[in-house]
């Protein structure tokens, strides 16, 4: 381990897990309490046809990401506020299309597309010391923006009806989480890629879940639990000589089975104590 | 007669659709101090639609909807209780929390709660009977106490005009009676407008009735019969309720 860490690319992939790490826990605490995560489905998958006209156009496939997936994220609030067509729909549509678009273009652009395989499964091992800048920017900026309007944020997405109610600008605030969310996707397609982004926003939410009923709770733990995840799919990956991306989303997926037998088993004591107390008294 | 200074929300010839569908169709109707109405109509009648409108949840696509609320502008001063079906029980949210919320308004969105403000969370929560559930999250909670929590959270920034969509929807329901109770003591500060289905439940608490089925008839008394509603196109069942007074059901014509 101590020899892995004096490599650079490590110290890079470290940072780039901590980062995205707690992007994702906090993020990803609100999509699966919002019950969003099929539109965080749609997004990530529609940022693909901005890696495909990033690749075609010879810009950062990761630009071209951004743009496809914040414009998506908006296409979906608006469209599914403002029109009458089915939410799932748009997002489906949206989901397929972008993924066409990404195929089509990564066809004609001449050559081969170096990397594509680490974008559709990630590859942490492999991120740029200009990549890291910007998750780390993300970062602050989502750290602040939750600290900052937590009380909001947090009553909105419990029951933004009556919120609205008190003229708060409840459009403005789902507006700049869904850009949030957007970004968040896209800083984290070289983590866990594409096929795998999904897990990071809810698998350690769902573990925490399970002990926490708070959401700032469920927030540090799942940035833990994700930080501890990533950690642990990291050495795997590079003992084993796996993939990382799929190493990671392993481990978290092994990490919720023990905390739900460990909860099940906690839930039974609990109701067997609570039986033999009532016992004497029946 | 309505006198014109006691009014708080006037609707006027207001028309609201979902989609193309028409839901209401020209309703006035006008909500003045002390009120307590209750509004009752069939299913899909157009009930929730009346609350959306008069919360500005849903703009009227004609009419005009009128707020004569002190303090109105910076939010809006009325205390609102949603269907039980609106909430989401799983939603990690403690009691505290979700109290507190009622206590939110426009440009509030950084500064925290005041220590002014906390406290009166926790005098409502003491008068509600659910301090000692402050820290619990709304999911642990049983129906009664979760309406206790949220009539809390509707009340504790002592509105003009307290809004009850289907407040009996509450399941496991030991409050029931107690709530109306509750609201007697609310209506002598605040106007109250209650949806519900079961009129006879609520008959002995109100002062009017609006029967709402597209169209909205204005029942000046909380005394109706079964004719006066088909009058009034409102196809409901009245129930009999063994421990209410039968007069309250306007009956009549049994007698």
């Amino acid at each position: 381990m101590v020899e892995l860490l004096s490599y650079s690319f490590f110290q890079n992939a470290l940072l780039a897990a901590v980062l995205t790490s707690i992007t994702c826990g906090i993020i990803g605490t609100y999509i699966v309490t919002r019950r969003i995560v099929f539109i965080s489905g749609g997004i990530t998958h529609t940022s693909f046809g901005g890696i495909g006209i990033g690749y075609f156009l010879g810009i950062h496939p990761l630009l071209g990401a951004a743009v496809f997936s914040v414009l998506s994220a908006l296409g979906i609030e608006y469209m599914s506020k403002k029109t009458e067509i089915r939410e799932d729909s748009v997002i489906a549509i949206m989901w397929s299309f972008g993924m066409a678009i990404g195929i089509i273009f990564i066809y004609l652009t001449p050559g081969y597309a170096p990397n594509l395989m680490s974008y559709l499964f990630g590859s942490i091992l492999t991120v740029t010391d200009l990549e890291i800048l910007l998750i780390l920017s993300l970062t602050i900026i989502v750290v602040l923006f939750f600290y900052l309007l937590y009380k909001p944020i947090l009553f909105l997405a419990f029951d933004s009806d009556f919120i609205k109610t008190k003229n708060l600008p409840v459009e403005l605030i789902n507006y700049l989480i869904m850009v949030l969310i957007a970004l968040t996707i896209v800083l984290s397609i070289k983590i866990a890629g594409i096929i795998l982004i999904i897990s990071l926003l809810t698998i350690p939410q769902a573990t925490s879940n399970l002990f926490f009923k708070d959401f700032k709770h469920i927030v540090i733990y799942s940035i833990v639990i994700g930080f501890l995840g990533s950690l642990a799919g990291l050495g795997s990956a590079y003992y084993l000589d796996i993939p990382s991306g799929a190493a990671i989303i392993f481990v978290l997926v092994f990490f919720f089975i023990i905390a739900k037998m460990i909860q099940s088993v906690r839930l039974k004591t609990y109701k067997n104590l609570k039986k033999d107390k009532q016992r004497p008294e029946g | 007669m309505k006198t014109k200074d006691n009014i708080l929300i006037e609707l006027k010839n207001v028309n609201a659709a979902y989609n193309s569908d028409i839901v209401l169709n020209s309703v006035d109707f006008s909500i003045e101090k002390n009120d307590f109405i209750g509004v009752i109509g069939p299913n899909g009648g157009g009930k929730t639609t009346l609350v959306k409108i008069i919360l500005g949840l849903l703009k009227p696509i004609s009419g005009s909807v009128e707020y004569h609320l002190e303090g109105h502008g910076e939010n809006l001063p009325i205390g609102y209780l949603p269907q039980f079906n609106n909430i989401d029980k799983k939603f990690p949210i403690n009691v505290q929390d979700v109290v507190l919320s009622g206590m939110m308004k426009k440009n509030r969105l950084i500064n925290r709660f005041s220590k002014m403000e906390r406290s009166m969370a926790e005098e409502i929560m003491n008068e509600m009977g659910v301090a000692d559930l402050r820290n619990n999250s709304i999911g642990e909670l049983s129906g009664g106490q979760m309406q206790r929590v949220f009539l809390c959270r509707a009340v504790v920034s002592s509105p003009g005009l307290l809004i009850l969509d289907e407040p009996n929807t509450f399941v496991d329901n030991a409050f029931e009676s107690e709530l109306y109770e509750k609201l007697k003591e609310l209506n002598r500060s605040m106007a109250i407008l209650i949806v519900s289905h079961d009129v006879g439940m609520i008959s002995t608490y109100i002062k009017t009735i609006a029967c709402v089925n597209r169209e909205l008839h204005y029942h000046k008394s909380n005394v109706i019969s079964q004719e006066q509603l088909n009058e009034y196109n409102c196809p409901i069942q009245l129930i009999t309720h063994g421990d209410v007074p039968h007069t309250v059901l306007g009956e009549h014509h049994h007698h």
